[in-house]
């Protein structure tokens, strides 16, 4: 099953598999220097030492310098050949799985934590990492070392060979618990930390509601119990280590003291040299490293087998909202908008219709405000004009297409968006406008910005050039707004989705917008959320959503006569305003 | 757009990876700081661990030697045809001590193992604490992307050198001292041979922690911007998608990716330098010592035993100092990250705890403003505003965006400290009350309406914990938020984070205002907090606002004037200057700035 689940890595494995192999080589290389070096050593001793002869002395220290200087370069090349290999390998799956997530559609995201998805990117792959660029090199290098010494321990003695063969079968079978108790640990372990990087993503970004409240010690205490949760797994992992670790050593050890025993015995009746004992007790002190190591590479292993299998549960998603075979771009839309009998649940087991039978229809450069309780589906019925869901039955179709017939990339590039929450990206203001029209020219810019009453940003440190978003300067809600609205409006899209748009914006504010905006909405086709008439102004004609299900359409005037409920969303005010 | 390297200024775009040396020794010294306070509470624990590895030392020195004693005592006597007794004493011991080696290897790994998750859950929970703390103009500043990354790689970091990095040191450390002692008992002449070795090792030393600092560093400023580059991706992943975002944003992560991989690299080899050049240095003193050595064996000096001897150590020596140059890598790693942790410790809170905090159980809830101006990055947002609102009125803040209206909330609620002049709650100076006292007393709704994960009423929750699920209810209802709660696929218990639980913003702010209520405090702050609503729910919001409002005291900020109208009485801000101030009805007469807004509002609903 791991090994099932590492070899999956192969293919980030194989651009690098020269460098592998020279990997691989420099360590058997070097592992059979410096094994040389106690034969030369040996043999100075037994040979001109005991023979009193210079020149064999200054000959063989000479190879002795030699082999040692060739081991330290051996040993500096399969690290310098790691450095590349190994960081480009996880640079690579990082990439890949950022990628991954990006085309991963918005309901994915909505049931994923991004603290999972993070640990993701960073532990699990570093993980891998050293297991790819250490633990697989050492293994071919120890299973090579046991191979090649059991074969010389075979020639020597088959006996003592059988007996060591079968004293070191236990270790195998530790070796199999170990390897499942330890492949679930970690898993447990990776996953608790993933917890655990939510939580610290959570107490980031909700920091002025737990300021708000004094909450720090309640999210404090989530956080601690959470982490000596983690604490306790991580003692576990230790706990099966050292326990495993412990039956490596000592295995060996004992094996040593009966072939001892052994051994002596059947040099005593004559059947064994006593230099073949001696020579077959070198040998097998030989093995203890590279057994005892397999421990150490085995856990290696095992964590890279639960990282990988954490990676790939994302990659493995498809993204189902994609390009379908055939769909195709449409260079030039005129903007008719229309959802043909539209059905949508959330996808998941609760298949809860958030939306119902919508069936509207919108003329290319009008505006349709959709009017509606909190919870309506108003939001949810505007995300699936870009795509960012899929309709569950029926169509939303534009210039008479299914969108989901249209290159994502085409649909996208056509209709412009605001969201309720505006999110700017830590770029210049310039890159953040230039989104939605990337041939814009300042002067288009400005104008946008003008429109949406954000000339603010003429008295931002750089202007066009500040780097803004959350890794720049900080913005009130209501600039934020305003600049999402002009990106939405500067590239004057076919079809333009405003969620709300003015909510965090005052009154003179909203009226200076208006006046600009109507000019701007006129050339296109809009589906505007509106709360208060005076969105509602904009509009050429109303949805009234209640329950997930278009209840009324007709013109703002219409519905306030004809609608009782439609006049209780929106004339509430006026009325309260009257008395 | 097609460069993929930065084209925007300011914020977060520079950071220093060249330190100075007088910054270095600062920077260090803290880090020990702060390592040292870790480590105390453990020292009995590492003591005994300490005590352990000497036994699991001796145990597997004891090993080889024993067989040599096997092969030279135990079988002699057997050629000989004598007895057995000597030979099974032997391997019984061979026996016992690889059982006390299997044993003291077990306990020492789960002892420092424990010490070491000790350490680690104490730091994370320190730096936990800590980042909390921290006022709100440092998190603006810091990004929560920094926040994660400080709390998670760099923990690991450390997390990887206390998990198998103790016990490389204390092994590596024990064998090469005991070592040492060995060679230089064993020949002096030939222990100066190694032992000149050293300076070369210390050398090369010098250089690796020299060039690593720098490394290391580097792979700490770039995971940080991988992982912001990361968050705020996942963050506005609607937004990404929308606008087609991805290929640049690949673009700016393939960079940011790559810078820390190549950092990465960089450290390795620079690794890659150090242990095979330490191990190089060692094969050549080797070398040397064989040549030397055996030529004082031939001229009769030493004997052969103890140039056998001192060989078979020697190469003994290596092997921990190559352990040390591995364990350095880690810890040159570790020693990045605990600098960057400690920084952040070392970060003052800017709204400190009082030393003698002025104990306020129950708060009557009048709030009073001392000529308090406030700057925010050198910008003076409020000048000199006196200001003194009794216990239970309700005070609507008017004026356009950016008039100062929230920082004036701000400050009422302790987010920031005044530059200038007082903040008093019933005539306490908030600087001298405690969290505990002051969020008993204050609490906030402002328009974000950020969930935790966890269930709705976890999050209606946290306006008191411990509140009954009645009690959550209650709240609900009283501001109208039940209906559609109770809705949801598993009513209160509905996980906000799983499937079919996505709230709206509307929906969002009623759990906040849910919150609120049941918060029950004396003085309510409300920042844009209905502007996602529709106008019934506002409506009942309000009217549940106006029964909990009664008694209490409230600064409501709304750019709709609906709110305004259960407001007793208004200020109008401009310019971070109180402009106006009086009873709605009274400033409506007037024909000054309020009058003007609600004129432009009333021309806007209709």
């Amino acid at each position: 099953m791991p090994v099932r689940t590492l070899r999956r890595l192969l293919p980030y494995v194989r651009p690098y598999r020269t460098q592998m192999a020279v990997m691989t080589l420099a360590a058997l290389s070097a592992l059979t220097a410096s094994t040389a070096v106690p034969l030369v050593v040996k043999r100075v001793v037994d040979g001109p030492v005991a023979h009193h002869h210079h020149a064999g002395l200054i000959t063989l220290s000479w190879l002795a310098l030699a082999l040692g200087v060739s081991e330290g370069m051996l040993l500096w090349l399969r690290r310098h050949v790691l450095a590349s290999a190994a960081t480009g390998m996880e640079a690579t799956m990082r990439d890949d799985l950022y990628a991954h997530l990006q085309r991963l559609p918005v309901s994915f995201h909505d049931r994923w934590q991004s603290g999972q998805l993070l640990s993701r990117a960073t532990t699990d792959l570093s993980v891998i990492r050293r297991f790819v660029g250490y633990g697989l090199v050492f293994l071919v290098v120890n299973t090579a070392t046991l191979v090649g010494v059991s074969v010389l321990l075979v020639t020597l003695n088959p006996a003592m060979a059988a007996l060591t063969a079968l004293g070191l079968t236990p270790i195998g079978v530790a070796g199999a618990r170990f390897h499942h108790r330890y492949v679930t640990v970690a898993r447990r372990l990776q996953d608790q930390q993933g917890d655990l990087t939510t939580l610290v993503e959570e107490a980031a970004t909700g920091i002025r509601i737990i300021k708000a409240f004094g909450r720090h010690d309640v999210v404090a205490a989530d956080y601690r119990g959470s982490a000596r949760v983690v604490r306790a797994s991580a003692v576990e992992t230790f706990r099966v280590r050292g326990w495993f670790n412990a039956v490596l050593g000592l295995v060996p050890n004992l094996i040593l003291a009966v072939v001892l025993l052994w051994g002596a015995i059947a040099v005593s009746k004559g059947a064994l040299s006593l230099g073949g004992l001696v020579a077959f007790i070198s040998l097998l002190l030989m093995l203890v490293w590279p057994v005892e190591s397999l421990g150490e590479i085995l856990a290696m292993a095992g964590e890279a087998a639960a990282a990988t299998e954490r990676f790939f549960e994302v990659l493995d998603t498809t993204p189902d909202i994609q390009d379908r075979p055939g769909a195709y771009a449409l260079a030039e839309a005129t903007g008719r908008v229309r959802f043909d009998h539209v059905d949508f649940s959330y996808p998941g087991p609760e298949q809860t219709l958030v939306l119902q039978g919508i069936d509207v229809d919108i003329a290319p450069g009008e505006t349709l405000a959709l009017v509606g309780r909190t919870g309506s589906g108003k939001s949810t019925l505007i995300s699936l004009m870009s795509r960012l869901y899929d309709v569950t039955a029926g169509r939303v179709t534009l210039d008479g297409v299914d969108v989901r017939d249209l290159q994502l990339d085409s649909l996208r590039r056509h209709v412009g968006v605001v969201f309720d929450e505006p999110t700017l990206f830590s770029v210049s203001v310039r890159e953040n406008l230039m989104l939605g029209a990337p041939t814009a020219t300042d002067a288009d810019l400005w104008a946008a910005l003008e429109t949406a009453q954000a000339t603010f940003v003429s008295e931002l440190p750089w202007g066009l050039d500040t780097r803004i978003g959350e890794q720049g300067l900080t913005l009130s809600g209501g600039q934020r707004q305003r600049l999402a609205l002009a990106r939405a409006i500067v590239g004057r899209p076919r079809v333009l989705v405003l969620d709300d748009p003015l909510s965090a914006v005052d009154v003179h504010t909203e009226a200076r917008i208006q006046s600009g905006l109507r000019a701007v909405l006129a050339d296109s086709t809009v589906l505007l959320v509106a709360h208060r008439p005076s969105t509602v102004a904009l509009a050429d004609r109303v949805a009234f959503l209640d329950g997930g299900r278009v209840s009324a359409v007709g013109s703002h005037h219409e519905l306030l006569t004809t609608v009782p409920a439609y006049r209780a969303v929106l004339a509430d005010a006026r009325h309260e305003m009257v008395s | 757009m097609s460069t993929a390297g930065p084209d925007w200024r300011g914020v977060a775009s520079e950071h220093a990876d060249e330190v100075t040396a007088r910054m270095g020794a600062f920077l260090r010294g803290r880090s020990r700081r702060l390592l040292g306070s870790l480590l105390r509470p453990h020292r009995r624990g590492m003591l005994l661990a300490g005590l352990v590895i000497v036994g699991f030392d001796l145990a597997s020195m004891a090993g080889p030697f024993l067989v040599k004693l096997g092969i030279d005592r135990g079988i002699p006597p057997l050629l000989h045809g004598g007895s057995l007794v000597p030979l099974v004493v032997i391997v019984s011991a061979i026996a016992v001590s690889a059982v006390i080696q299997a044993a003291t290897d077990y306990g020492f790994t789960l002892m420092t193992g424990r010490i070491g998750q000790e350490v680690v859950f104490d730091l994370r929970g320190r730096v936990f604490d800590h980042f909390q703390g921290l006022s709100l103009s440092f998190h603006e500043s810091y990004t929560s992307g920094r926040v994660i990354s400080r709390l998670t790689s760099d923990v690991d970091a450390i997390n990887e050198l206390l998990s198998d990095g103790i016990k490389v040191l204390a092994w590596a450390v024990l064998t090469f001292v005991s070592v040492v002692v060995l060679l230089v008992w064993l020949d002096l002449e030939l222990a100066a041979i190694v032992l000149a070795a050293l300076p070369f090792m210390l050398g090369l030393s010098a250089w690796f922690r020299r060039n690593s600092v720098r490394a290391y560093r580097a792979t700490r400023e770039a995971i940080v911007l991988v992982i912001v580059h990361y968050v705020e991706t996942l963050g506005g992943i609607r937004a990404v998608q929308a606008f087609r975002r991805q290929p640049r944003n690949e673009e700016i992560f393939e960079t940011v990716n790559r810078q820390y991989a190549d950092a990465t690299a960089w450290t390795i080899r620079l690794g890659a330098v150090f242990g095979p050049g330490v191990k190089l240095m060692g094969n050549v003193a080797l070398a040397a010592v064989l040549l030397i050595g055996g030529s004082r064996v031939l001229q009769g000096q030493i004997t052969v035993g103890v140039l056998a001897a001192f060989l078979l150590y020697l190469r003994r020596l290596i092997d921990p100092i190559l352990d040390l140059s591995q364990f350095y890598t880690v810890f040159q790693s570790a020693a990045a990250a605990l600098e960057k942790l400690a920084g952040v410790l070392d970060e003052p809170w800017a709204v400190p705890e009082p030393e003698v905090p002025a104990g306020l159980p129950a708060a009557r809830g009048e709030l009073r403003f001392s000529g308090v101006s406030f700057a925010y990055r050198e910008e003076t947002v409020l000048h000199r505003v006196d200001l003194i609102i009794p216990a239970g009125q309700t005070v609507a803040l008017v004026g356009e965006t950016g008039a100062g209206k929230s920082t004036l909330a701000r400050l009422a609620a302790r987010f920031y400290d005044p530059t200038e002049g007082r903040v008093m709650l019933d005539g306490i100076d908030l600087r001298d009350l405690t969290v505990t006292d002051l969020r008993r007393a204050i609490a906030m709704v402002t328009q974000e309406g950020f969930l935790f994960s966890g269930s709705v009423a976890d999050n209606i929750a946290l306006g008191r914990p411990g509140a009954s699920r009645d009690e959550i209810e209650a709240a609900a209802r009283a501001i109208g938020a039940h209906e559609f709660i109770a809705a949801l696929p598993h009513g209160y218990d509905t996980d906000v984070r799983k499937r079919g639980g996505r709230l709206s913003s509307g929906q969002r702010q009623l759990v906040a205002f849910a919150r609120a209520f049941l918060a029950d405090v004396r003085v309510l702050m409300l920042d844009e907090a209905t502007s996602s609503l529709d106008i019934p729910t506002e409506r009942l919001v309000q009217d549940a606002l106006q029964t909990l409002l009664a008694d209490r005291t409230a600064l409501i900020i709304a750019h709709r004037l609906t709110t305004v109208e259960i407001a007793d009485r208004v200020l109008v801000v401009d310019g971070g200057r109180i402009i106006e101030d009086g009873a709605p009805t009274e400033l409506l007469r007037g024909s000054g700035r309020y009058a003007d807004l609600h004129q432009a509002w009333l021309e806007s609903v209709a």
